[in-house]
């Protein structure tokens, strides 16, 4: 099974017992704390103290400049509420954050599927699809701004003869950047799900066969149970990456047409950066971390009651 | 067998549709303003490499690539260093400290970096270290320690207990015992932390452009970003820019790929 999972506290794990090593019952004393202490230090100093300092500026009107700033209680997140502008991109974030998610792993796992049959090309095949995924996220979405031009000759529209608009129409953009973002993603989620697919023993493949189960039983039944961790860590990452997203809509549309793409990191970016709210910018960031950790908190407790032991 | 035949003529078809925008790219930075006007899909006729040698002075790559290399290669000794021995401590703790420290280095990978970004600039100010190498190796090896941290705990917990034992029963301390017998074990996983960290801190543009923007030690993703602000009509030359921004990330991918599929299934299974 991946270990890219939440593991249960070791105390309440019995020890594994009836298989002693080569080396009996002995165990060695754990190793000293001070081996994870240079790391905490730097955790801490660049993680932790910014991000709960960052919470008590979320309660505060500071601007930026000085040291001049005052408790203002909640008065940040009522100014949320009433900020239509913010409230929208609440959901365009979750909008965007749902489509990514489900359109990254859906197509990641037929690439998956597809590049794990034994093909000639299946080496050159994982290579062209990954390839996206090293290349930076800014320099990503200025190729694709092209790609989307209006201009019926060029671009995605002239591949496809189409006329439509893909950032400059706001019914349109928002779709158009999930999809830049799946282009660029669709890999990373592959080499997960086939990771997950390798560790599938072919025995089971094969009993399974002999039982008479076609093609599509034998993944219901036989690879997708076993792939459980796999779409564990899958969602995760990609449910994260996606309400985080800021370099691609900051340089592919910074929030625009109208407040069409704006989510909630380019709102926090403008307002401390474009309008010097650092105060009122911080308790969006502050809303934006409930967001991470409640959607995460509940995929972990969700997903992982329904992986089986492999 | 037809099947698959069939699978593979899809799959050949579905990477031929995924890699049009690569073929934008590199035919665009190939093309003069009068053919990209023109025919803007066809093959570059004649291609011309005018772009890319006017966009390699324009964008001052040159700097930009010895900047981004310093702080990549930095950050990457540091996150391996710093990652595997802390790793080491939470995955073999049998205390409650044990877990809550783990459950405390998670917590990095759900926060958003937005929170902190306003303190943090703060602090790298105060520190002197703003616009220098040193303020962003800092910067990314905190915010990277987290899921590097998480890639070594897993994999450690997978690893028999036995190999350490017997150097200890041979008299080594934790200390040997982990750098001799335990680190040289974790090399695959070792691979994925140094594959995944370099991708994000080569490619990061954000921060760099918040703690390096006009000290002359832009990184690649900064340089890049504006040059394409400053030429934004000339699609020949700004693609030209991101051919030769991009490149050198890609050519160690090509070079590794091998090792980074490999390295990316074996640190997920462990």
């Amino acid at each position: 099974m991946t270990h890219l999972t939440v593991d249960k506290p070791p105390r309440s794990r019995p020890a594994p017992a009836g298989r002693p090593g080569p080396l009996g019952r002995f165990s060695a004393s754990s190793p000293s704390w001070l081996f994870a202490a240079p790391a905490l230090v730097v955790y801490v100093a660049v993680v932790l103290y910014p991000a709960a300092a960052g919470v008590v500026y979320a309660f505060t009107d500071w601007s930026g400049i000085g040291q001049e700033m005052s408790f203002v209680g909640v008065a940040n997140f009522l100014t949320l509420l009433d900020d239509e502008q913010a409230m929208g991109s609440i959901g365009n974030t979750l909008l965007l954050t749902l489509a990514i998610v489900a359109v990254q792993n859906g197509v990641g796992l037929l690439l998956a599927l597809g590049v794990h049959a034994k093909l000639r090309s299946r080496a050159m095949l994982r290579v062209v699809f990954f390839s996206p995924v090293v290349v930076s996220p800014v320099m990503v979405a200025f190729l694709w701004k092209y790609v989307y031009n209006p201009d019926p000759s060029a671009g995605l529209n002239g591949l496809l003869g189409l006329r439509v608009d893909w950032l400059g129409d706001p019914s349109v953009a928002l779709w158009s950047i999930a999809g830049m973002v799946v282009w660029q993603y669709a890999g990373y989620s592959m080499v997960i799900f086939l990771a997950g697919l390798e560790g599938v023993p072919t025995e089971l493949h094969e009993a399974a066969m002999i039982d008479g189960a076609g093609t599509f039983q034998r993944f219901r039944y036989v690879t997708w149970p076993l792939l459980a961790p796999a779409v564990t860590i899958n969602l995760m990452l990609s449910t994260i990456g996606g309400l985080k997203l800021f370099d691609q809509i900051f340089a592919a549309t910074n929030g625009g047409p109208g407040y069409a793409t704006e989510t909630l990191s380019t709102v926090l970016y403008k307002q401390a950066f474009v309008f010097g709210k650092f105060g009122y910018s911080t308790a969006i960031a502050l809303v934006l971390a409930l967001f991470v950790a409640a959607v995460s908190l509940v995929q972990v407790y969700y997903l992982r009651s329904r992986e089986v032991a492999s | 067998m037809r099947r698959t035949y069939l699978l593979e003529i899809v799959m050949v078809a579905v990477a031929v549709a995924f890699l049009f925008p690569v073929y934008t790219l590199i035919a665009l930075s190939l093309k003069d303003p009068a053919q990209i006007s023109q025919t803007p899909l066809a093959l570059p006729a004649p291609p011309t490499l005018d772009n890319f040698a006017k966009a390699w002075s324009a964008a001052a790559l040159g700097p930009s690539l010895v900047n981004s290399t310093v702080i990549t290669g930095v950050s990457l000794v540091a996150l391996v260093a710093l990652g595997s021995f802390a790793a080491y401590f939470l995955a073999r703790a049998q205390s409650r400290l044990g877990y809550g420290l783990y459950i405390l280095f998670l917590l990095g990978i759900v926060l958003p970096f937005q929170l902190g970004m306003i303190p943090l600039y703060e602090l790298v100010n105060d520190l002197g270290l703003l616009g220098t190498h040193a303020g962003m190796i800092l910067f990314y090896t905190g915010i990277q320690l987290p899921f590097t941290v998480f890639l070594y705990t897993g994999f450690i917990r997978a690893l028999p207990r036995d190999y350490a034992s017997a150097a200890q029963i041979d008299g080594a301390s934790h200390l040997t015992a982990f750098t001799r017998v335990v680190f040289p074990l974790l090399r695959p996983i070792t691979g994925t932390v140094l594959i995944l960290n370099a991708v994000f801190v080569w490619n990061d543009f954000f921060t760099p452009l918040l703690y390096l923007g006009g000290s002359g030690f832009e990184t690649v993703p900064v340089s890049v970003f504006a040059f394409v602000g400053q030429y934004v009509s000339d699609h020949g030359l700004v693609f030209a820019g991101l051919v030769l921004g991009a490149l050198p990330i890609v050519l160690v991918f090509l070079v590794l790929q091998r090792y980074v599929i490999k390295g990316f299934s074996s640190g997920l299974k462990g």
